[in-house]
């Protein structure tokens, strides 16, 4: 016989009660663990939208005039002279506090080129990452560029120019076959002819220039801000914009449905200890006899209350098991309801181990007074009601 | 005589309960003692105090005045854990109704007192079977208190209040819910346990259970006539 066979032995016979206080514990803890894997969902839904979404940062080279076009209409009226970077000095973006959640960064070279005797946009990039960075980029002909002689073209400059996957151009006294056509992406992509980075600083006479480089940054509740503030930081003639607006109200969403998920989980895991806390204090109160009993025999204060507290921490045990895959099955009931196109995040190890231990600290907390008060009991009062 | 020689020692101890305005002396200055190996009862009318020397005695119920040693222990002088573990050692008490654990087997309410011993589960079987088989239940050793007759639960509460062979055996009124012939076999159980060397006191208000004593304690309104 030891301690715990006492425990046990309770537990087995006041099956009744003790339900009704895991059943306490199960709502409390399945209440937590549905709202955190539908805010996790929602965090996940929010992530893939900005993965699609691409860049979200754009450093350009500072200049002091404003800006005289809106939506692709350029109304001209101020020349300046283009600032560019070097090259070399893009290895410190990566140099950040927060480079690891840097993910694909895509440099740029632009400037004017004639092509069949009309100015045409060229844009020079490292074709590998700008076409993993824009991936909504669809080719209406031909294969995407894989050579550095190989070019593709937006499909307003196509039109315009009357060139088709296939054909050969010259750019500079250089020839460069058209590999793909893109459909239209409504972007500035449309008006270019994209080109090989290398090659377009070449025909451009930029050797080793950037003019704009797009960095994406893949990563849940990036602290995007802080991370152009570092950009910016080390590039002070660079001008660093974040796009998060974008995102930033379905981020705020998430923020507020996050406060109200602490906000129930609160309140439930209150009313649960509430339930754990009445049930025990009554499963003592109806024990009074046999606590005396145990403590005329020759229980200490500490095994009475070894007695109560492992009872309450196998029941925490049981409930938290119980609460954790019951919130898992009722979130993946209901999160295509809340979350349109939204699919269940899947179980997460570690927070069911936090389930299971926010359980037993729950039981063990409500049957804390419980416990103390049968520790506490006079024997000679208890065994006044033999 | 050196009064050390007693194992226990009774030194003008009284207790009263408050109740509103009105004191209750359930014990009133009493002084006795009882040597090892006695077969003592405590005889007296429902309400003399009778049950409150028990539980005085039993180290469960602070007096409010007085001392008693036992073993040259003064057990109000002890803390209230080193009192438990002084009942761990050397009491075994034998409750009026048997009081056992329902939800525990025969055999599990036999060791409950070694729960708190720390002797290894394999030896409190044993020891626990081996006092089954003293009251005479070995053979019912696996069913519910609730499947076994009075006189048999009675026994169990012997088995219970023996198992860790503490040197005094507490029992309030143990035949009082059993008929004439049962109570006779349980007078002869404690008889044969004081013969084995367990000090008995058992508090009774029945005359022909006195026989079984070697000495009786009378107590008339909370005091004590030897």
């Amino acid at each position: 016989m030891k301690l715990h066979n006492i425990s046990m032995g309770n537990i087995m016979r006041r099956k009744g009660k003790m339900i009704f206080l895991v059943l306490g514990l199960i709502i409390g803890i399945s209440t937590v663990v549905t709202l955190l894997s539908i805010t996790e969902s929602m965090t996940k839904d929010i992530e893939a939208s900005l993965n699609q979404f691409g860049a979200n940062i754009i450093m350009v080279p500072k200049n002091d005039n404003l800006s005289l076009s809106y939506g692709g209409i350029d109304v001209g009226g101020v020349s300046y002279q283009v600032k560019e970077f070097d090259q070399k000095s893009l290895v410190n973006i990566r140099k950040i506090k927060n480079s690891k959640n840097l993910g694909i960064i895509a440099p740029k070279v632009l400037g004017p080129v004639v092509v069949n005797n009309r100015k045409v946009l060229l844009m020079g990039v490292i074709f590998e990452d700008e076409l993993a960075l824009k991936n909504w980029w669809l080719k209406k002909e031909g294969v995407f560029p894989q050579k550095k002689d190989e070019i593709m073209l937006g499909s307003q400059a196509a039109a315009l120019l009357k060139i088709r996957a296939g054909d050969i151009i010259e750019l500079s006294q250089k020839k460069f076959k058209v590999t793909a056509v893109l459909t239209p992406t409504g972007g500035s992509e449309d008006n270019a002819i994209i080109a090989d980075l290398a090659k377009s600083q070449e025909i451009l006479n930029k050797e080793g220039k950037i003019s704009l480089v797009e960095i994406a940054a893949f990563c849940q509740g990036c602290p995007i801000s802080e991370m152009t503030l570092q950009i910016a930081e080390k590039f002070p003639n660079a001008k660093v914009t974040a796009m998060k607006q974008a995102v930033m109200s379905k981020m705020q969403s998430i923020e507020l449905f996050k406060s109200f998920s602490l906000g129930v989980s609160i309140l439930v895991i209150f009313i649960g200890s509430l339930l754990v806390l009445v049930t025990m204090m009554g499963s003592v109160n109806e024990r009074t006899r046999e606590i005396g009993i145990f403590r005329a025999i020759g229980f200490r204060r500490g095994h009475v209350m070894q007695i109560i507290l492992l009872e309450a921490l196998l029941l925490g045990i049981v409930g938290g098991i119980i609460g954790f895959f019951l919130g898992n099955m009722v979130a993946l009931g209901i999160i295509p309801i809340v979350i349109k196109e939204g699919t269940f995040a899947g179980i997460n190890s570690s927070l069911g181990i936090i389930s299971i231990l926010m359980a037993v600290a729950l039981s063990l907390l409500a049957s804390l007074y419980p416990a103390f008060k049968a520790s506490n009991m006079d024997p000679s009062e208890a065994l006044r009601s033999l | 005589m050196n009064q050390v020689e007693h194992l226990i020692e009774i030194h003008d101890i009284s207790k009263n309960y408050e109740s509103g305005d009105t004191s209750i002396n359930a014990i009133k200055n009493m002084n006795f003692y009882i040597d090892d190996g006695e077969f003592i009862t405590i005889m007296g009318q429902s309400g003399s105090g009778k049950s409150t020397l028990l539980s005085v005695l039993g180290a469960l119920n602070h007096p409010s005045f007085g001392k008693v040693l036992i073993d040259s222990m003064d057990l109000y002088n002890l803390s209230t854990e080193q009192r438990a573990d002084f009942r761990s050692e050397y009491i075994g008490f034998i409750f009026q109704s048997f009081q056992l654990v329902p939800y525990l087997t025969v055999i599990e309410n036999v060791e409950i007192p070694m729960a708190v011993t720390g002797i290894k589960k394999k030896n409190q079987r044993e020891m626990a079977m081996d006092v089954l088989k003293i009251v005479g239940l070995e053979q019912k050793s696996d069913r519910l208190p609730d499947q076994l007759s009075g006189g048999e639960q009675e026994r169990v509460a012997i088995a219970r209040a023996i198992v860790n062979k503490p040197p005094l055996i507490l029992a309030d009124e143990p035949t009082g819910n059993l008929d004439s012939n049962t109570a006779t076999g349980i007078m002869e159980l404690l008889k044969s346990l004081n013969k084995d060397g367990h000090t008995i006191i058992m508090v009774t208000h029945n005359q022909k259970m006195s026989e079984y004593a070697s000495r009786t304690i009378n107590i008339v309104d909370g005091e004590a006539f030897a």
